[in-house]
């Protein structure tokens, strides 16, 4: 789950993180308000958006009058932004941060995640900021330094130096460096943050350490130990039809292909879907119905599918382990008849039961397309989609 | 032989009395895999299914000389659960629950580095369909009749699609040693190449079919330990043509989060290594077939 630049820079605050001073406005009024509080003659409008390069997009405007402050706030607010991470529906930006302009002698790079391959959290720097830490890692990846933490000890403050003066901190801010460091480190820990990025972290003319963007996703499966966390989470930046699978307990995905996608388990999803576009054609989703696939819930992954108007064809994929093949055909056949679909349906089952299951669909009377195999099963969906889409166009 | 588990394992249930402990138990004892009892804190000296239920791992491993495990217990508390296992003596632990945190399965993988080589237990999971010896046990919750005893290895993250490959097998008359779901998850207990080394030193395996995902490293990891250590072939497929970047597909560890972590990537990576690649998820079967017409 991720959450809002301003969400997270008052978390990282209360972990003793330096930060400008800063307000959440809804409305222009709101912004200048905001702007009149702060005081000074320079502030950053900044959207918030779930996504990083919100400059690029223009998401970040720097205003040195009130009224520049109500302009950029008119802007903002109701725009969808498009970022390289938003996809290219973007993101709608309903809230602002106002915060005080920051005079900067150095930006850094920093950042705190949990490293697969070492199994630990990886602490990464480097004295280059500002820019995506992807390209450094491409263009000068010498500029980046990473330390390993041990989780049994964490952090330690020698590794927090190391840190420090990896990213040409000097001696007179170290203090205020490690501080810093080990306060992301305890909210990493203590919060099950998956990714705690400060891009940039600047150094200020005063020589001060300040997060002038802060970023933190944390740990779906660790949600239920941190509502405080979860209680931020912020609709409207996240894909609603994801929302409403994830509320019904299913995994979807939505893409930008025309055949719909029923499947049991992520791996045979993701391989039924490597099938299609092996076949000819584009998936329109991924949708993990996951173990006890009742008719319930057969029906709710149908509704789910076919709400999405670019699908031409249905490919049900099922190889039934816990499940049994004819409580899966009962619960097509029903929802077939129930939204009275119109679109092709191809179902291939396999596995528990399966002779049980193909007999429900053959009886059922309905058109529906069945296959024995993956590759038939695709085949068979790319054919029915193409006479469809061939159909529609006379 | 097989690995891991043979018809002599013995296996305990953590989280036995619960209602997914106590359905996929019964199902282990059908399949004829040797279960010799279950701990449920709380319930000790209880039966259920006929068999002891023990408050502690060390209890039921003093009675009963149980040398596997398998868990049920609910995501928050499963962590616990697997130390528990690894402190009684329990040789090889399966977790099946989905959803452990992250950050606890850093302590569970830290917590088992401190054991001497030879007295660390084996985990494989979480988020995993189980392992199972044809023919001999099973240890998971997969449909044991997919699968037909013979000499390939399998090894995967997901649970169907290595039900997939098992089918698209006995199809064509070739059976399995041992199939082993490592997970899906972004830290696991064991890695494919943990699992591929064991496949390795077994005589009745002949070739391994490994089945990866998009996301993190490991499928490149054990093409690079394969490629130096390994006399037998491996064949993978790896899933996720279709995965955008960025976007989880299901499990947690599914997510194209670095350029080398998309399908396309790791199949060009694996094939530079002398991995068999299997082009498609329905030629699995096909390919194993191949290879063996090959040896």
């Amino acid at each position: 789950m991720d959450i809002h630049e301003y969400q997270a820079k008052e978390l990282l605050s209360g972990y003793g993180v330096k930060i400008a001073e800063g307000g959440l406005a809804y409305s222009p009024e709101d912004a200048v308000q905001r702007a009149r509080d702060i005081g000074g003659h320079i502030w950053a409008v900044k959207a918030q958006i779930h996504s990083g390069a919100r400059g690029k997009a223009g998401g970040i405007k720097i205003c040195k009058t009130h009224e520049e402050v109500a302009e950029a706030a008119e802007y903002l607010l109701g725009k969808r932004l498009v970022t390289h991470q938003t996809g290219s529906t973007g993101k709608i930006c309903s809230r602002l941060y106002i915060e005080a302009g920051t005079e900067i002698a150095k930006e850094l790079y920093f950042c705190f995640l949990v490293d697969r391959s070492s199994e630990r959290i990886v602490m990464v720097g480097s004295s280059q900021g500002g820019m995506e830490i992807e390209e450094l890692a491409v263009t000068n990846p010498d500029a980046i330094t990473k330390i390993y933490i041990e989780p049994a000890v964490g952090l330690q403050d020698f590794q927090a130096r190391q840190m420090a003066f990896a990213m040409g901190l000097d001696a007179e801010i170290m203090s205020h460096a490690v501080k810093t460091i080990r306060g992301c480190y305890r909210a990493s820990r203590e919060l099950d943050v998956s990714m705690l990025e400060i891009n940039p972290l600047v150094v200020t003319n005063h020589n001060e350490l300040i997060a002038l963007d802060a970023k933190m996703s944390f740990d779906d499966n660790a949600l239920f130990r941190q509502p405080k966390i979860a209680e931020l989470r912020d609709k409207t930046q996240e894909d609603p039809r994801e929302m409403a699978a994830a509320d019904r307990g299913l995994s979807y995905v939505g893409l930008d292909g025309d055949i719909g996608c029923m499947i049991n388990g992520a791996g045979l999803a993701m391989a039924t879907m490597d099938m299609i576009k092996l076949a000819g054609g584009e998936p329109a989703n991924f949708l993990d119905v996951g173990g006890g696939a009742s008719a319930e819930r057969t029906e709710k992954a149908f509704r789910l599918v076919l709400a999405d108007e670019n699908v031409k064809a249905m490919l049900v994929n099922i190889f039934a382990g816990i499940n049994r093949c004819d409580w899966i055909a009962e619960g097509v056949v029903h929802a077939v008849q129930k939204l009275d679909m119109k679109i092709p349906l191809i179902v291939r089952l396999s596995g528990t039961n399966v002779e049980e299951g193909r007999r429900i669909i053959a009886e059922s009377g309905l058109p529906i397309i069945t296959a024995d195999t993956l590759a038939e099963a695709a085949e068979k969906a790319v054919q029915a989609r193409n006479a469809a889409v061939t159909k529609g166009g006379c | 032989m097989a690995i891991l588990i043979n018809e002599n394992t013995r296996i305990l249930v953590q989280g036995f009395t619960g209602k997914i402990g106590t359905f996929h138990a019964e199902d282990m004892i059908k399949y004829g895999s040797k279960v010799v009892g279950g701990v449920t804190p709380g319930k000790g000296g209880q039966k259920h299914l006929g068999l002891p239920v023990f408050n502690t791992v060390k209890e039921a491993v003093q009675d009963t000389q149980a040398d596997a495990s398998i868990i049920f217990v609910p995501p928050a508390f499963a962590a616990d659960s697997i130390m528990e296992a690894a402190d009684a003596g329990i040789k090889y632990c399966v977790a099946i629950t989905d959803g452990i945190p992250t950050q606890d399965m850093m302590t569970v993988k830290n917590f088992l580095r401190r054991f001497p080589d030879d007295k660390r237990m084996i985990l494989t999971g979480p988020n995993c369909a189980g392992t199972i010896s044809p023919g001999r046990s099973m240890l998971g919750i997969m449909p044991g009749h997919i699968y037909m005893p013979g000499n390939v290895g399998i090894v995967g993250r997901s649970g169907t699609l290595g039900y997939e490959a098992a089918a698209q097998m006995k199809a064509l008359g070739i059976g399995v040693s041992t199939s082993v779901g490592i997970g899906g998850d972004p830290i696991n207990g064991s890695a494919h190449q943990v699992i591929l080394a064991k496949f390795e030193r077994d005589p009745e395996t002949k070739v391994i079919m490994m089945i990866g995902e998009i996301g993190g490293p490991q499928e490149v990891e054990a093409g690079i330990y394969a490629k130096a250590n390994m006399t037998k072939p491996v064949v993978t497929y790896i899933a996720g043509l279709t995965a955008p970047e960025g976007r989880r597909m299901g499990h947690a560890g599914a997510i194209i989060s670095s350029a080398s972590e998309g399908a396309a990537e790791k199949v060009a990576m694996l094939k530079d290594l002398g991995i068999i690649i299997c082009p498609t998820p329905a030629a699995m079967g096909a390919t194993i077939a191949e290879v063996l017409a090959r040896l």
